[in-house]
Parts: structure tokens; sequence; C-alpha cells
């Protein structure tokens, strides 16, 4: 098993952190991982991706330019990875982030309103979690007991009470996914 | 079982030193491994293992306060990315001249001048030769993962003592930005001040009544004193090309041809590797993991196996001098790199691989 | 009176410091190096720290300072004394740690060094040694050179618009709030250095304090760069220097005011 993955979106969305509870989620499955981030000046309000490997053997290259799965939150980051999905691999976007809608046909394309969950939850800094739902809900790999013990690893013991949020939100994205083409 | 967190290869190296019981960090940012000094001063070690952070003036500066600090027999280190390298190369120059033990972290950014602050390898022509002034060699040890780094601060101070010289841990923006897991190692306490005396009983303590002062200098304005100084260093780098080795391979038992490659350039070069190996050609990795001692006996080894050898960098080519020099004619030595802090895949290896070797 | 007479205890009016080394000292004679070695020889031995004290020579004339003062000792790069000293405290908070350093070395190369090793309030001792010239690579001029004063490399005298004009940094360091104790001294004569020596014995008591770093200035002959006599580089300091350079404590926290 190896799933390559980018999450990419603007500064401040959540990306880095979704990245980094994704792999944490992985660890506490006994699997390995390599989470690599673009850095630099990007990270100042521009555009801000990340490269999530989970592989059950050790991971040799953490540089990737194709990918199983791409996470997608913004139209620049459409532009610049749709075309980087593995034939027969998923893409899943946010329609609020996006101008023009995916056009690959050899891929899973899934959309996820995550604005809405968040705002249902009355808490913006849930978005990327209802992100993450939708993607442990179409790539069920991770064991949810799993991605709370992430959580609990990720989040500083300062924030613990919004654990229980953000697993909401997680749950909240995975009923919320909408599969709109491929399997 | 050990713990195991997921970190950034430069939180690793703060994590490490804390655990390892290093008296003091001084340092001064710089893109991409400020992270290293922040990590510090979040988990203010001062108030558990009695460690000194401090965030010097300049590179120029910290660099001197590590030469202060290791005069004093402590475990000292600091860390910077390319730029600030050259500013401590006139300290590290002192530093190797005085014969003290260090540990200095650079997280290799591309260059010249003030460059890109992407990942690159091009200060192994810096680290590796000297860098500063005079016949001098620090030890250089090449990280490939958090787990490196995190091991490779124990590790660098370990050599650093055992032969009173500086040791460069050469990692590059990937390796200090990845984030791994990490096995956290148990924990060694700061030595006690009776283990200092023991251990560095050269370093600047107070002098007590019946034993000479120490001094610590490079300083010799008589020539033969001097020359019989480099002699001395000389042998001490013997000694360490001798004992101190590390390397790994992979798929190299049955290779007809080679990739050699450090750091994060190894990992992929170990996927290009599969890549080939996948269309039937037999390619395998050596990996330096010590950058000085270089392995060449077992370059030159493998040299008269394989039908040619691709040293793989994130620069300008070189590495590939000192490969050259180890398979001295034994078969063609090659070279592909990339840089600006453009990394290559491991698709593009393998094509040049192909290319380089008129494979189809 | 013949030499055992002079060697009884109650007829001794001067002697060589124990912690003064029997090495032959390098330094042209009059040359204020060698008394200020003294001083701070005397002052280590009357406080009986020489177990305690690590000193940090810097390069130029007194690089060998090592060679003279019976102590552990750091010889540091140029100008970076400081930042030696500031680790060796730090690591070794009950150390005396001091710097010695001369004008190119403190006021030239190493501004940035002393500058912020005074601002972090370092609980350190800086000796500076002000002579207004490179003494040891053959009387250059340093940033102290007096306006008019010829050096090897204002052989026409230092002239405001061409090389700039003579740094008072002392005064500049003790704009700073890490400073705890700053002064201006000489040894030309028995009572200046008398003075001299109580400000080098008050540096090294304020350095146990921990109320910042102590300053001490050391106005300076050097009659080899300044081609003069002993006996007449003493009258130029005192016509010259002095005028730039006044003699005195220029700041003195005292302990209340600092806690």
């Amino acid at each position: 098993m190896k799933e390559e993955i980018i999450i990419a979106g603007f500064g401040g969305q959540g990306v880095l952190s979704m990245g980094k509870i994704l792999a944490y989620s992985a660890i506490m499955q006994d699997l390995e991982v390599t989470w690599m981030p673009s850095y630099g000046p990007e990270m100042r309000g521009g555009t801000a991706n990340v490269c999530v490997i989970i592989s059950d053997r050790k991971i040799s290259s953490p540089i990737i330019t194709t990918y199983d799965t791409a996470i997608i939150l913004n139209q620049q980051s459409l532009d610049k990875f749709e075309k980087s999905v593995k034939s027969g691999g998923l893409l899943i976007y946010d329609p609020s982030g996006i101008t023009r809608m995916p056009e690959r046909t050899d891929i899973t394309v899934c959309s996820i309103d995550a604005i809405e969950v968040a705002a249902e939850l009355g808490n913006a800094k849930v978005y990327n979690m209802a992100v993450l739902g939708a993607y442990l809900k179409t790539k069920p790999s991770l064991k949810m007991e799993n991605v709370v013990k992430g959580l609990e690893k990720s989040i500083p013991s300062r924030y613990k009470d919004l654990i229980e949020k953000n697993r909401e939100a997680i749950e909240k994205g995975m009923e919320r996914v909408k599969i709109l083409s491929g399997k | 079982m050990a713990e195991k967190i997921l970190m950034k290869g430069n939180e690793a190296i703060a994590v490490s030193a804390i655990r390892n019981g290093v008296d003091g960090y001084f340092g001064y940012p710089i893109t991409p491994q400020s992270e290293v000094m922040e990590t510090l001063m979040k988990e203010k070690p001062w108030e558990t293992t009695g460690m000194v952070v401090l965030q010097a003036e300049s590179e120029v500066s910290s660099i001197n306060m590590v030469y202060g600090g290791a005069s004093c027999g402590k475990k000292v280190m600091t860390s910077s990315s390319s730029p600030g390298i050259s500013l401590m190369c006139e300290g590290i120059s002192y530093i190797a001249g005085s014969e003290l033990p260090c540990v200095i972290v650079n997280v290799m950014r591309g260059g010249p001048g003030l460059g890109t602050i992407q990942p690159s390898q091009s200060d192994y022509t810096q680290c590796v030769k000297g860098g500063g002034h005079g016949d001098y060699h620090c030890m250089v040890l090449a990280p490939a993962s958090a787990q490196d780094m995190y091991d490779f601060v124990d590790w660098g101070f370990e050599l650093a003592f055992k032969y009173r010289n500086p040791v460069i841990v050469l990692a590059d923006g990937i390796i200090g930005q990845l984030m791994e897991k990490v096995e956290l190692r148990p924990v060694k306490p700061r030595r006690t001040e009776e283990e200092i005396l023991r251990v560095a009983p050269w370093a600047t303590t107070g002098k007590p009544a019946g034993r000479e002062r120490n001094i610590i200098t490079s300083l010799s304005l008589d020539s033969t004193t001097q020359e019989n100084f480099n002699k001395k260093l000389l042998a001490k780098y013997e000694s360490i090309k001798e004992n101190e080795v590390r390397f790994s391979e992979y798929m190299t038992d049955d290779a007809e041809y080679l990739f050699v490659a450090f750091g994060c350039s190894s990992r992929i070069c170990e996927a290009a590797t599969d890549i080939l190996r996948q269309e039937g050609i037999k390619a395998g990795l050596l990996r330096p993991i010590t950058l000085f001692p270089f392995p060449e006996k077992e370059i030159a080894r493998l040299a008269g196996q394989v039908k040619s050898i691709m040293s793989i960098e994130l620069n300008l080519g070189q590495m590939v001098e000192d490969v050259r020099l180890a398979a001295n004619g034994r078969c063609p030595v090659g070279f592909y790199g990339r840089q600006g802090g453009i990394v290559f895949t491991p698709e593009e290896i393998a094509g040049e691989f192909k290319k380089f070797n008129n494979l189809k | 009176m013949d030499t055992l007479d002079i060697k009884r205890p109650e007829n001794i009016v001067y002697r060589k410091p124990a912690l003064i080394t029997d090495n032959v000292m390098h330094y042209c004679p009059g040359c204020s190096h060698g008394t200020v070695h003294k001083l701070i020889a005397e002052v280590i031995e009357e406080m009986g720290i020489q177990d305690k004290t690590v000193g940090i020579s810097p390069v130029g004339c007194s690089v060998f300072a090592y060679n003279y003062i019976d102590i552990d000792w750091q010889e540091a790069a140029h100008g970076r004394a400081p930042a030696l000293a500031t680790a060796t405290k730090r690591l070794c908070p009950d150390k005396y740690v001091f710097t010695y350093q001369g004008d190119g070395d403190l006021a030239s190369i190493g501004t940035a060094e002393i500058i912020h090793a005074c601002s972090r309030g370092e609980n350190i001792v800086v000796i500076f040694i002000n002579n207004g010239i490179y003494g040891m690579t053959g009387g250059q001029m340093a940033p102290t050179t007096l306006l008019g004063m010829k050096t090897s490399t204002t052989p026409y005298g230092r002239d405001a618009k061409l090389n700039g004009f003579p740094l008072k940094i002392t005064e500049m360091l003790a704009a700073l709030d890490g400073t705890a104790y700053i002064t201006r001294q000489s040894v030309h004569t028995a009572a200046a250095a008398r003075k001299a020596k109580n400000a080098i014995r008050k540096g090294f008591e304020y350095s146990h304090l921990g109320i910042g770093l102590s300053f001490i200035e050391i106005v300076s002959t050097c009659n080899s760069g300044w081609k003069l006599s002993p006996v007449e580089a003493n009258k130029w300091m005192v016509e010259n220097m002095f005028a730039k350079y006044p003699l005195g404590d220029i700041k003195d926290t005292s302990i209340a005011e600092k806690k």
C-alpha cells in the first residue's frame, strides 16, 4: 500500500496542518509517512501545498510529481495539479474555492462544501477537518480511532477542547462528500 | 516501545539536542532552518536540563559563541543555512585550528550569494574541503531523513569529542523541512563538571593550583611549531579516514551500474534505482553517510565491478570530483544535477541515467 | 641596603604579582600593556579567583596575553572576544570572565560583538586598551586615531573627510541598558594605575552580581607606533588623547538601581 497525496490551497486554509494530522493518523496505524511542504515566502498569504506519502514500506523519495490523490482548495492549485493526478486517481475539491470545474474524466472527482460544514459548526478553523473527512471517506484506509489519535498528537495540549470539534467536522465531512464522477 | 513522533528534520535537531545533553546552542535565524532555534526557544530547556539557548546578533557571533563554549569543554552547537555558513567559516577555521569539538548544522539552500531559499547541495565543496582558511577538515555527516537529523546530533558530538574536531551535519532544505516519524532514543543527561574535567582536561575550566594553565589558541608564530601542528592534524585526519567512514548500499551486490548520491538525493536515487530495476537494468546505489571521511575505498571497489558510475547532486557537480578520484579511471563517471532549488524526480534521474549509459 | 635587606617583607614596596608568569614580555618598553596585565593579575590574586577566571585575548599586540597571566585563556579571532566571553559566562556562570581587547579589535572589526554583548547585559568584564593605533601590524590608523595624527595609513595625518572621525565607543556603550559600569582610566602614573586597578576590581566584582557588563577603557600609549620615547608618549597622551578621551567614570549603575 502506498498513497501519494498533495493538499494545495491558500495559506491560512489549514493545508499544512491537515497534512500533519493525516500523517500522524497514519503513524498511529503503524504506517510510514513523509510530509513535505512548500516553504518560504509562499507561506505568507500565497499558495501553500504539502505532499504527504503514506506507505506500509520505507519511503524512498519524498519528492513526487504525480499523485494518487489531489486535495484542491483554490483555483491556482486546480490549474497546477489537476494534470498531475495519476490516471485512476482521486481529486477532491472545495467548490467555493474554484471558478471552473475539474476536466479530467479518467479519475474520481469529489467535492466537499467544507465552508458550509465549518459554518454549521460555528468554527471557521475546522474547515480543513471537513475536507479531511471527505478524503477519509473516499479513501478509507485509515481507521477513525487512529485519526482521533492523530488529532490528539497534532493539536497542542492547550487546545484539547478542540479535538471534539475537529472530530465532529471530520465526521460531517465524511457525510457531505459528493462523488461526482468516476467509480 | 520508544515513542515515535512526527517532526520536521529541523525540529528533530532541536529535540535531539535537548535529549542528548547538549550544553548550549547559539544561532541566528535563516531559512530554511529557523525551526531549530524556534523549537529550542519553545521548549525552554534552560528550565529542565539547564541547556543554554541564545539568539546571537549574527552568524559570525554565533560560531564564536560556539568557539567560546567549546573552549570550556561543553557540548555546544549551532545551525544555519548556506549564506550563514559562509559567515561562520572564519570561526570554523579557528575551531579546527584550536582542535575543539562542536556540531554545526548546515541546512543547505541554493547559491551563490543570497541565492534561493529552496533546497540545494551546493555547499559540498565548502563544507567537505574546508570553507575557511588554512589546512583543515571538518568531519561531515550527511543525513537523509528526520531520524538521521535526530541521530546525527549525538553521533556528531561523539565524533567531535573523540577527535577534538568540528563536525558539520550537512543537510538540505528538504531534510530540514520534511516531516517524518522520528523515534526518540533514550535521554542522555548533560555532563557533570567532573565528567567534563575527565573528558576535556584541556578545557578552560579555571586553573586550579597544581595544573598548568589551559590555553585555547590556534596561533603559533614559529614555523616549525606550526608545521608540526599541521602534521598532527594530518595524522588525525588519516585516523578519521581509517576509522570513521560510513555509507550505505542499495542493490549493489549484482549492480552493473552505480549511482552515488548523498542526503535527500540518495533517497530519490533509491526510487530511480527501483524504476530501472523494474525495467531489468541492474542499477545500484552507494550513499556516502560521511562525506569527510569519504567512502573512497568502497567506491574504488565498486568502480571495478560496474560499467559506469553517476554522481547525482543538487548542484553543478561537486562531489563528482571525489567520486572520480576514488574511481581513478576504473570506469566512466558521469554527473547529473539540478540547481536553483529545483529537485530532480526519480523518473528524471532514471531517464538521465539511460541517456548517459546509452540504454533504451 | 644589600639584596637580602631589600627582599625582607617589611622592605618590599613592589613585587611581581604571583600570577604574572616568568615569560619575557614581548611588549615594547614604555607600552601600557605590561602595566595593565599586572593590574589584572593583582586583582585576580587579591580576589583569590585564579581557579574561577577565564580570560579571552584578542588579535593585536596583546594576542599573547595568555603567555603572561597564569590563568586559563581563550584566544579569540579578531574582534570576536565578547562572543566567546558570552558563551563562556552563560555556560559557566560561576566563572569570572573577561576580555582584553585593543581599539582595532574592539572598536573596528568587533563593533557588532561588543555592542550586542553590552546590549544583552552579559555579566562579563571588558578591558579596552585604547592607544589610537594598530600596534601589531605596524602602526596603521585605528578607529580611535585622533584627527591630524600620523599613522602608516594616514601618513599626512588623519583627515576627517578622507578617514572619518575618531570613534568614542565607550560613550556609545554607556548608552546601552545592559551595561552596569563604564569607566575610562589610564596607567601613565602610579596614581592613575591605582585608580585603574580599583576600576578593574569593581568590574570583576560587578560581574558576579548579575547587573550587566563592566567596561574599562584604558587610554594607553604606543610609543613605537607613535614614534615617541616612553616619556614623550606619556606627555603626548596627556595633552592630546585625554582631550578627546577624558578620564573618569561615565556610568556606574548602583546595584539597588539595577534590581
